[in-house]
């Protein structure tokens, strides 16, 4: 994962809320074996409209994207968090996200910022004209109008995004701590350590 | 030390936890790690580049379910009937590729065992009470149906979990979700949850672990457990449970992947513990009276968007949340419908009974019951049961009810997800509704432009018979 340290660009004003992820990227373009490509497919059923944010001109390969409430709902495919890279999306505003989106964003280096709904309003009418900054380090979303609101984001994540951390290999480097879990749990339950191995 | 009274949550999480970071991440033990086709491509051919194994592959299982056409797989000569779908064939052949060349148990697509993921894991044992289960997909909440702290995942943690066999999680809320009474007669399991949804908005609990709790539940099948449980993500949860008891362990013994001997009773003394104690302390509570809930069926695009069958289709405007309000007026043009609207007086086309919600036994059965006699509807074009494993058809068909559903005019398919989302070719066509016993009804999601009412499989039976969506207690 590469680090990530500030997004600064113009930001797609979409602000519709409960976005769920067969809106991000429907089924039909789930069946690829890669990751790359999905694009494409990203909000497929909005841009059908030609009239719709996502193509207008001055929003192409926007690195921001602003919704409402509850973001990312519904299905766990990571393939929504690859759809938006792919967009070029890098940050995504919103009130609140769904937990399982926010974390594939996570793996894939998108900021979830989450932001109260005034602070997002006073965004989606600064996007319509102007970039937007999002600076991860200070915790910072900031405008060209002096706006400036602060975020939360969970400390390891933070430290995993601007160090661009695999997070694969941090728990691998675990392995004592695993293995001595494994071997209570093969010694103390069995059964359970079993689980396809079992004797018929 | 008299300790402090848990959750039943906390008292998994607990056991699992194998680190506890300063700043509040938990290194988690993953029991179960369960497969499927489309989420996880990406993960093994991760493992691949960086030269990485399975770390447990007893502790995983695979089996093909999205993509899966539900035609016949075998035809007269034998042969395995090709996918016509080329990038659907590429995907399940991934998994056929993948599974042995990792070590993993593989149920294909020709298996007796094959069946959706989350009706195969309980099903076969190896979802099991106390575990910790994650899947690629976020109906894995199904399997808290047998007492277990189970979540959907993204391909990255399926990378990690395939890996590592853990995950770094922060600790999530308890909610408790207690319903109070009984449910009347005709009201099922998929009812209630869908008026639990409708009750709490599909955010109404992120962040959180849900555990069902109250009488209903205690005296509910596993497999209404599961349904129960199944939709918990529709409702933001991760996670839903229910304790396990004397059902669960009745429902589990002699499963294939299920402690045998002595072992058992190992398991089931440990089993007899997990339950929250006296005096626990959920972060948020939410009751809900049984008797207030009615055959539920969907009228917008967010399953939180339920109304009791008798009811009518709800005004855009009459919602004080001004999201909500523009949310709903695009889901009344998208679904075709208009404020005052009897549910009870819209016609349906298709019917579908399946899904990793309402395909087990006790669904189909319950389908069959108000099929049995009666045909469908001339203005159904498409009906289809699918049942969620082969061994499910089985049994099924060992107690006649594909003659039931073949002689009313709907089709007995082979097992898959089917049309509860455009991945394979059962979909719904442009414009055209569906009685659904599926969990979502997200715009697009049973095809372009089809629209579904999500509803319980005797629901869908009733819709099949007369043409519209129906109060299934009329014809009982």
């Amino acid at each position: 994962m590469e680090p990530v340290r500030e997004v600064e660009g113009r930001a797609i004003p979409f602000g519709l809320k409960n976005v769920d992820t067969d809106v991000i990227i429907p089924a039909r373009w789930l069946k690829t074996v890669t990751r790359e490509g999905l694009g494409r497919g990203a909000f497929e059923t909005v841009r059908e409209d030609p009239a719709n944010v996502f193509d207008q001109p001055e929003f192409a390969g926007a690195p921001i994207l602003i919704a409402g409430d509850n973001f990312g709902c519904g299905s766990s495919r990571e393939h929504a968090a690859w759809a938006l890279l792919d967009l070029g999306v890098r940050a995504v505003i919103a009130p609140s996200f769904s937990d399982i989106f926010s974390g594939n964003a996570f793996k894939n280096g998108i900021l979830t910022v989450a932001l109260p709904q005034a602070a997002v309003d006073r965004l989606l009418e600064v996007a319509t004209t102007d970039p937007i900054t999002i600076d991860l380090e200070h915790q910072t979303v900031t405008t060209p109008f002096q706006d400036r609101f602060t975020f939360e984001i969970d400390p390891f994540r933070k430290h995993c995004l601007l160090g661009g951390l695999d997070e694969v290999a941090l728990t691998l480097a675990r392995d004592s701590q695993i293995a001595a879990y494994e071997a209570r749990l093969a010694a103390d339950r069995p059964w359970l350590a079993r689980g396809t191995a079992v004797p018929a | 030390m008299a300790s402090k009274p848990r959750t039943l949550f906390e008292k998994i999480w607990d056991e699992h936890v194998i680190e506890r970071r300063d700043d509040g991440t938990c290194l988690i033990f993953i029991d179960r790690h369960l497969v499927h086709e489309v989420t996880s491509p990406q993960a093994f051919e991760a493992l691949r580049l960086n030269g990485r194994t399975v770390r447990h592959p007893e502790l995983t299982l695979a089996v093909p379910d999205h993509n899966l056409p539900t035609t016949a797989r075998i035809d007269a000569q034998g042969n395995r009937v090709p996918i016509a779908d080329i990038e659907s064939r590429d995907q399940l052949a991934a998994l056929e590729r993948n599974a042995p060349a990792f070590g993993v148990r593989y149920f294909g697509a020709t298996a007796r065992e094959q069946g959706i993921v989350h009706v195969v894991g309980p099903e076969q044992g190896f979802s099991l009470p106390g575990t910790t289960i994650v899947c690629g997909d976020s109906h894995t909440a199904a399997h808290g149906g047998v007492g277990a702290l189970a979540f959907g995942i993204g391909t990255s943690e399926v990378e990690h979990v395939l890996a590592t066999q853990t995950l770094l999680l922060r600790e999530w809320k308890s909610m408790e979700v207690r319903v109070e009474g009984e449910l009347g007669p005709g009201v099922s399991s998929k009812d209630l949850i869908l008026h639990i949804i409708g009750a709490i908005g599909t955010a109404g609990a992120t962040g959180h672990a849900i555990e069902y709790r109250g009488k209903v539940f205690e005296d509910m099948s596993v497999e209404s457990r599961l349904t129960v449980c199944n939709m918990s993500i529709e409702g933001g949860a991760r996670a839903g449970m229910i304790a396990p008891d004397e059902t669960t362990f009745a429902y589990l013994k002699g499963r294939p992947f299920a402690p045998k001997g002595a072992e058992w009773d190992q398991a089931v003394a440990y089993w007899r513990t997990l339950h929250t104690d006296p005096g626990a302390r959920f972060d948020k509570t939410v009751t809900i009276q049984a008797a207030d809930v009615e055959p539920t069926v969907t009228w917008g695009t967010s399953p939180e968007d339920t109304v009791a069958i008798g009811g009518v289709v709800p005004d855009p405007a009459s919602f004080a949340d001004p999201s909500k309000q523009k949310a709903a007026q695009a889901s009344l043009d998208y679904m075709g419908l208009a404020p005052g609207q009897r549910m009870d007086a819209v016609e349906v086309q298709n019917v579908f009974i399946g899904s990793c919600t309402n395909s087990r036994i006790e669904d189909l059965r319950a389908a069959a019951d108000v099929l049995r006699g009666r045909h469908k509807a001339p203005g159904v074009k498409w009906a289809i049961v699918v049942p969620g494993s082969g061994l499910v058809k089985e049994q099924a068909e060992a107690e006649g009810l594909d003659k039931v559903f073949t002689e009313a005019g709907l089709e007995w398919r082979e097992p898959g997800c089917s049309a509860c989302l455009g991945m394979n070719p059962d979909k719904v066509p442009p414009g055209e509704r569906c009685a659904s016993t599926s969990n979502r009804n997200f715009v697009g999601r049973q095809g372009p432009g089809a629209r579904t009412h999500l509803v319980s499989p005797a629901m869908a039976a009733a819709a099949a018979v007369t043409g519209r969506l129906t109060d299934v207690r009329e014809l009982v």
